[in-house]
């Protein structure tokens, strides 16, 4: 069972602001249902630009529900630039603390509320001040390099672990727990070194056994989990040569994309993991 | 503190007043060790072999083919490692998609070395298809895996027709039968079920002891070395008290099974009708047939379940979800994804699981104050179209 604090409960118990607004200024959506929750929160200013009327709705976790209910108390009544600088810290400071596994949820609050900043923008023709932007770097969760940056500096982050809590990227197949440590390091490269996790090392040579080892071990770690995440499944029949047998299972078997994953995520990934002269054949039952 | 309604018995029961009557004596006087040549020690050795007894009359077997354990997940660990061990030259297990950790994990650890492991996926009601298990069985497989009901759905797999394929080609069957014992018929003489995993408390029985049913005959490598207790199949001293209960616990299994069963389907049958007529969008996960009779799985759409239960805990009432957000890991249940349940509902899942202990005005309690926790949380969510 979850720690939650006294914060928690009281805002999951009593959840303020929750609702709809009639012709807001802002809305924002964060969140999929993949991921196991998702946020809407719109506001609506007053006369002199401050934030007059805010509401929320969620779908999630005691302490979704908790982070997105205590943030709309605390930006009632500020400007907009004011608004901006509520971070998922200052969310997490006042709710009295989250478990780590939680942390994202705070994160999906403060997300929310910078995107119903950039809409009101965007609705009055401009651009919001602090818009984000960034390329992907969780495929599974869709976070931004420029989200993982933010979470390290504010948070004070040193792990990959410890990012995967607080924003969920790393969490679904983990194939890009390299690029997040990287992030990790660039951020705190000035203030704390970062143990570097080498990319594992391709052996020069393999002898037959170690090769077919090696492809299974490649599979576990690497294509299992991802196709798993979508309810597939892939089974690795046998190794003659350079030819890697496997059967997709699950729905991955009638699955219209096989094919595409077959090429650009089974045998990339053996390409990458194992041996360059590898291909992959499929054997349908 | 208020009253609690339990109704998580596929987690854990409470203990029988009779099963802790029955042990007390061997946590104070009878502290004797079933080994020694003294008559002291040596009455304690022949409870036990009543309680083997007991255990043997519930499953319907012989009682030199019970092996006590510590829990349902040693005695996984012992059959499917010591099954591999005795059969070096197969390297290939079949399980399926929906086992329990206990079986899952250890199937994907022997991956890591060298052994190859078949899932097979089940359709949206749970159910396997028999076809598709039997095409995966080839010489290279030593053994199939199947739990014989599903701990999240109740659904209950048809492993006596399992067993018949995989002996009809010389490959060892085990089920993890720690949610069926108690719950459904068992009858292992009648069938060709080579291996069984039986946890104790989930039928009344203290945590930490576990039975391992081995067919005469079967052959098994050691998993845990030691003395020459359980004919030398599992050393270490014998859990004497728990063995005691396990034994007594099987035996009031034995007595109320047919009785109670059908008292307990006659209530889950009430809250399903209950929450289903009263609460909009939410249906019943699992094989409506072929299901435990103490299980329900709901999923309840466009709101969570850690949400759910935290409120219904608020009112004592005690139950758990599939949602990612109760496990501490992103996924929700790999049982309902692997059903096709959509993510929404997967993390919008409730399960009940009622016991002998569950009561008629306990169950009106949860029909009365879930509605309205349903619609609250509606309220809230961002999915819900008005």
């Amino acid at each position: 069972m979850w720690d939650y604090t006294d914060g928690v409960m009281e805002q999951f118990h009593h959840p303020r602001n929750v609702g709809k607004i009639d012709n807001p200024d802002g809305v924002g959506e964060v969140g999929s249902l993949s991921c196991g929750d998702a946020l809407t929160l719109m506001f609506k200013l007053d006369a002199e630009g401050r934030i007059d009327d805010v509401k929320f709705q969620t779908f999630g976790c005691a302490s979704a529900i908790a982070s997105s209910s205590v943030l709309t108390e605390m930006i009632k009544g500020m400007t907009l630039e004011e608004a901006a600088k509520v971070t998922n810290r200052d969310i997490v400071n006042k709710l009295g603390g989250l478990p780590d596994q939680k942390m994202h949820c705070s994160v999906m609050g403060q997300e929310a509320l910078e995107a119903a900043i950039a809409d009101y923008y965007t609705r009055r023709g401009g651009t919001a001040p602090t818009t984000q932007t960034g390329s992907i770097v969780c495929t599974c969760f869709g976070v931004t390099d420029e989200e993982i940056r933010k979470v390290v500096a504010e948070n004070d982050l040193t792990t990959v672990e410890e990012v995967t809590n607080f924003c969920k990227a790393g969490g679904g197949c983990g194939g890009c727990k390299e690029r997040i440590a990287e992030l990790v390091e660039e951020v705190q490269g000035q203030r704390a070194s970062v143990e570097h996790k080498a990319k594992p090392t391709r052996p020069a040579k393999l002898t037959n056994i170690q090769k077919i080892q090696l492809v299974q071990e490649t599979i576990n770690a690497q294509i299992r989990p991802t196709l798993q995440s979508d309810g597939g499944d892939i089974e690795l029949l046998d190794v003659e040569g350079n030819k890697v047998l496997v059967a997709f299972r699950g729905m991955c078997a009638q699955c219209k994309m096989a094919e595409y994953t077959m090429k650009d995520v089974v045998e990339a990934r053996l390409k990458e993991f194992v041996s360059d002269d590898l291909f992959v054949e499929e054997v349908k039952d | 503190m208020q009253s609690v309604i339990y109704m998580d018995n596929n987690a854990t029961t409470q203990v029988a007043e009779e099963v802790i009557e029955e042990m007390m004596p061997y946590l104070r006087d009878k502290y004797g060790n079933p080994s020694s040549m003294h008559t002291f020690g040596g009455q304690v050795g022949k409870q036990i072999a009543q309680a083997r007894q007991r255990v043997a009359a519930l499953l319907g077997c012989e009682p030199d083919e019970i092996l006590f354990t510590s829990c349902g997940t040693e005695s996984d660990n012992t059959a499917i490692k010591g099954t591999l061990s005795s059969y070096p030259n197969r390297r290939k297990v079949v399980t399926t998609r929906v086992e329990h950790p206990a079986v899952l994990t250890t199937c994907r650890d022997l991956e890591r070395h060298g052994y190859s492991v078949s899932e097979v996926g089940v359709d949206g009601q749970g159910r396997l298809d028999i076809d598709e298990l039997g095409f995966r069985l080839d010489d290279n497989t030593a053994m199939v895996s199947v739990m014989w009901a599903n701990n999240e759905t109740g659904t209950v797999f048809p492993v006596e027709q399992i067993a018949e394929l995989a002996k009809a080609r010389g490959i060892v069957f085990h089920t993890d039968g720690v949610q069926a014992v108690g719950k459904i018929p068992i009858n292992l003489k009648d069938s060709s079920i080579d291996l069984l995993s039986v946890s104790g408390h989930k039928l009344h029985a203290p945590k930490g002891v576990g039975v391992l049913y081995v067919r005469r005959g079967t052959r098994m490598g050691i998993f845990m070395h030691g003395g020459h207790q359980e004919s030398g199949r599992r050393g270490g001293t014998e859990n004497v008290p728990s063995i005691i209960a396990m034994g007594k616990a099987c035996e009031l299994a034995m007595r109320d099974r047919a009785d109670e069963n059908k008292r307990i389907r006659a209530l889950r049958d009430t809250l399903e009708k209950g929450i289903l007529s009263s609460c909009p969008d939410c249906f019943v996960n699992g094989d409506a047939e072929n299901r435990l009779p103490n299980t329900s799985n709901i999923s309840f759409e466009f709101i969570e379940g850690e949400s759910i239960l935290m409120l219904l805990d608020q009112f004592g009432v005690c139950a758990s979800s599939g949602s990612a957000c109760t496990s501490g890991s992103l996924e929700p249940s790999h049982v309902l994804r692997a059903m096709g349940v959509p993510f929404t509902a997967a993390h919008g899942s409730i399960r009940f699981s009622l016991s002998r202990y569950t009561t008629q005005e306990e169950i009106e309690f949860v029909i009365e104050k879930l509605p309205p926790i349903v619609n609250r949380l509606r309220e809230l969510s961002p999915f819900v179209k008005t």
